[in-house]
């Protein structure tokens, strides 16, 4: 009844391209961006912002990074954690080299480095496509977390091989509460999300689509499949890095090589798969569900059901419980959570006369 | 699907609402634990041993004078960021909040590092975590108690050469150093290295890449370069597999010496019989015969509140060490609530406690825990406390002791443990201690 376009008529070209076409989408995303920024901070105590939504957004961020590489361009990865790895390895040397060196250029400096190694991992994607490619990029996952434990120069010499993330600051603005970190990397990830946004609706995100439909047509028509193919790369692992150099920065403060490990790879693809792959939406709905519900499980068995399993049991039952619901979703709808979120959306436009 | 949304937020909000509904003379534990995945084994043990020495306490003897000990667990999954949710998620619990956190994984330990400063939460990790931590002048608030992996090393290279005739015999000697290669393996090199230029053996470092199932490389270069011993500083399924190598190659396992997170029945029984006569190192002994075991046995599992499922796993390795943990909180308990007065603490005084901990023979004795873990005397300068470490040795059905508490070679480690803290403290600005006005 309120969520339908009639009415609206689009006068001019720049008017029927905007990112949101209905008013009602814009209106509902400046609502959200309002909440995100002004109601958050105020209304939520610390161990939401810090231990649940900061995560959220950064591996948001991971996924995006991830979602344009395989949902947009089509090329499978298991090396996004690696990136990350190389993100957050890169700003802290960056930040430990380069005397005054202002952070945000660190993050953006450890995006590129981590942008320069995804290229060079994404060469093998030029002769090798899908699962193969996939195994190709498991070896980066191995390689660079192994460089960054075998040379002591990315760590500092480190006795241990771990790197602790100098402090935040800009313009003498020091990042310490949880509010401030919230705020930066939501700052970061909405800046980053609406490139991302535009870059799939511009001719780039054509060319990666178009790759992705079918690369020798791709190429028939035109697109420079290698510039392509080695650019999602590139922007891809960017996004990683930069959600990696946040993930040791604004969350985690010390971390380790073997923290960014196969299994967070996964993680991150799983997130893609659940939230939906080639969907910007879907990258944060993905995230949401991976890193929110295991802790919701995890919260509910010990507040509600403590005392009635042997405890063993009841962690056992968490990631049955887990594992359930990600099967539950992917019958349901096979393309991801975003896409029910379409249907939705859909649904609600013909609401309440559907017929 | 947003239904699911909207009964996720629900829950979240009753977990976080229920959790201010708190009785007001208890002491709140949280217990960050793993109890699935690869180290369930090591964490249903260790939580569980604990726990149970925690039940032992609010039911013979009331709680400690008289405050009732209450704990929750939170599923890390061994995870870093699940640890650090768990960590904030449990902050604020009880009547004082968290007031200590041992989360019983490197990993976890680094990424809450910089956090328990700010929260004035003490950080205990007991065989475990960032060795340069023993200096408490730049760590006040991470405590590496009873030893560390440093410590250690030198007292495998001690029990070798006493099992070689003195460490004079060591000259000339070859031992192989087999590692997991991460973080947590390397932690022995350099100090291993060091005792090399000091004793003049031959040190040959052998990495074996996680998970550590494939190891015929690293044998095949043992075969060549015929070491007199081996140190073996596995983890989980590296353990066993390194155990059967040795056996299929033919070296001794009466030559094989492991690190503490080699050394459980979880290590030894799944090689069989390859592990017969392999020795490990260890901060606290396996054994239900000790009157501490035995308590929990009566007071515990007799009223049928015991924690472990698998009632035979109790006196285990990983067992006993989780009541180590148990009597490490509840002595520092203790010896905060005598300053502090007799109520619920929060983690400024606990740290106090932790720092003023002193456990001697006598009230190791008194514990029932003599012979079981190592006495320890914390200051403000040396978080660590002990260094102290036994040998025991796998007969094929059990792990006996072999040897009395050997001291770490304090001397080296102490220089070593004072440069990397100084290192940190330059990098993150911090101004270390003057332990001489610490009260």
């Amino acid at each position: 009844m309120f969520y339908r376009e009639a009415g609206q008529f689009k006068t001019t070209y720049l008017a029927d391209q905007q990112i949101f076409p209905i008013t009602q989408d814009r209106i509902g995303v400046l609502l959200i961006l309002a909440v995100a920024f002004v109601a958050v901070p105020m209304l939520f105590n610390e161990y939401w912002i810090k231990a649940i939504l900061i995560p959220f957004l950064i591996f948001s961020l991971a996924a995006l990074g991830l979602n344009i590489l395989t949902g947009y361009a089509g090329q499978l990865s298991l090396g996004s954690a690696a990136f990350m790895a190389v993100g957050a390895f890169a700003s802290y040397n960056f930040m430990l080299r380069v005397d005054g060196m202002p952070i945000l250029i660190a993050f953006v400096c450890g995006g590129l480095s981590a942008a320069v190694v995804g290229i060079a991992f994404g060469l093998p994607s030029l002769r090798i496509k899908g699962f193969y490619l996939a195994v190709a990029t498991l070896a980066a996952q191995f390689f660079i977390v192994w460089a960054l434990t075998k040379f002591g120069w990315f760590s500092n010499y480190s006795s241990s091989g771990v790197i602790t993330a100098q402090e935040m600051q800009i313009f003498g603005y020091k990042f310490v509460t949880a509010e401030s970190k919230y705020l930066l990397v939501l700052s970061i990830v909405v800046l980053l999300a609406l490139a991302a946004k535009n870059m799939v609706r511009s001719s780039i995100g054509r060319a990666w689509m178009a790759v992705r439909d079918m690369d020798v047509a791709a190429e028939v028509i035109g697109i420079r499949i290698m510039h392509t193919k080695l650019l999602a790369f590139a922007v891809s692992s960017f996004y990683c890095g930069v959600a990696g150099a946040l993930y040791a920065y604004a969350y985690i403060g010390t971390v380790e090589p073997e923290g960014f490990n196969l299994d967070l790879s996964f993680k991150i693809l799983f997130m893609i798969i659940i939230g939906g792959v080639g969907s910007i939406v879907g990258a944060f709905l993905g995230a949401a569900f991976i890193v929110l519900l295991p802790i919701a499980l995890d919260v509910m068995v010990q507040e509600w059901l403590h005392g009635i399993f042997p405890p063993s049991i009841s962690s056992n039952l968490q990631l049955v419980v887990f594992g359930g619901l990600i099967i539950f979703f992917l019958i349901v709808e096979p393309h991801g959570l975003a896409r029910l979120w379409q249907i939705g959306k859909q649904k609600l436009r013909l609401w309440p006369f559907p017929h | 699907m947003k239904i699911s949304t909207t009964l996720i937020a629900v829950a979240l909000l009753a977990g976080v609402v229920g959790d201010t509904m708190a009785q007001a003379n208890e002491q709140f534990i949280g217990l960050p634990s793993y109890r699935v995945g690869a180290y369930a084994a090591g964490g249903s043990g260790i939580y569980g041993g604990w726990i149970d020495y925690m039940t032992l306490i609010n039911e013979r003897d009331g709680g400690v004078n008289g405050v009732k000990l209450s704990w929750e667990e939170c599923e890390t999954e061994y995870n870093n960021a699940r640890g650090v949710e768990c960590y904030e998620r449990m902050k604020k619990k009880g009547s004082t909040g968290n007031s200590v956190f041992q989360p019983l994984s490197t990993g976890i330990t680094y990424s809450v590092l910089d956090k328990v400063a700010a929260d004035k939460i003490p950080l205990v990790t007991i065989g475990y975590g960032r060795t340069d931590a023993a200096d408490g002048r730049v760590f006040p608030w991470v405590f590496p108690m009873i030893t560390t992996y440093w410590s250690q090393a030198t007292t495998m290279v001690k029990y070798i050469g006493s099992k070689e005739g003195g460490l004079d015999k060591l000259n000339g000697k070859k031992i192989a150093y087999l590692y997991h290669d991460s973080a947590y393996g390397k932690e022995g090199l350099a100090v291993l290295e060091k005792q090399a230029q000091k004793y003049g053996f031959t040190f040959v470092p052998l990495a074996v890449a996680h998970p550590g199932n494939e190891q015929q490389s690293q044998w095949l270069k043992i075969r060549q370069e015929k070491p007199d011993w081996v140190i073996l500083w596995g983890w989980g399924v590296m353990n066993p597999t390194a155990l059967k190598a040795a056996a299929k190659t033919g070296f001794s396992r009466e030559k094989m010496v492991g690190v503490w997170w080699s050394g459980a029945e979880e290590d030894t029984i799944p090689a069989g019989d390859a592990s017969k006569g392999f020795t490990a190192a260890g901060f606290n002994v396996a054994g239900a015969n000790y009157p501490v075991v035995k308590a929990i046995q009566d007071h515990v599992y007799k009223k049928n509140k015991g924690n472990m499922e698998d009632k035979s796993r109790i006196g285990s390795v990983y067992y006993n060490r989780g009541v180590v943990h148990g009597i490490i909180t509840v002595e520092a308990m203790r010896t905060a609530q005598a300053k502090f007065g007799k109520k619920p603490l929060n983690g400024d005084e606990m740290r106090w406690g932790f720092e003023h901990l002193h456990i001697d023979a006598k009230r190791l004795k008194e514990l029932g825990a003599e012979g079981f873990m190592p006495d320890l005397k914390i200051t403000c300068n040396d978080h660590e406390g002990s260094g102290k470490v036994k040998y025991q040795q796998w007969d094929g059905k059990q792990w006996k002791v072999v040897s009395d508490w050997i001291e770490p070679d304090r001397e080296m480690v102490r220089p070593m443990i004072e440069e990397s803290a100084a290192k940190y403290a330059k990098e993150k600005n911090i101004t270390p201690r003057d332990c001489s006005k610490e009260g």
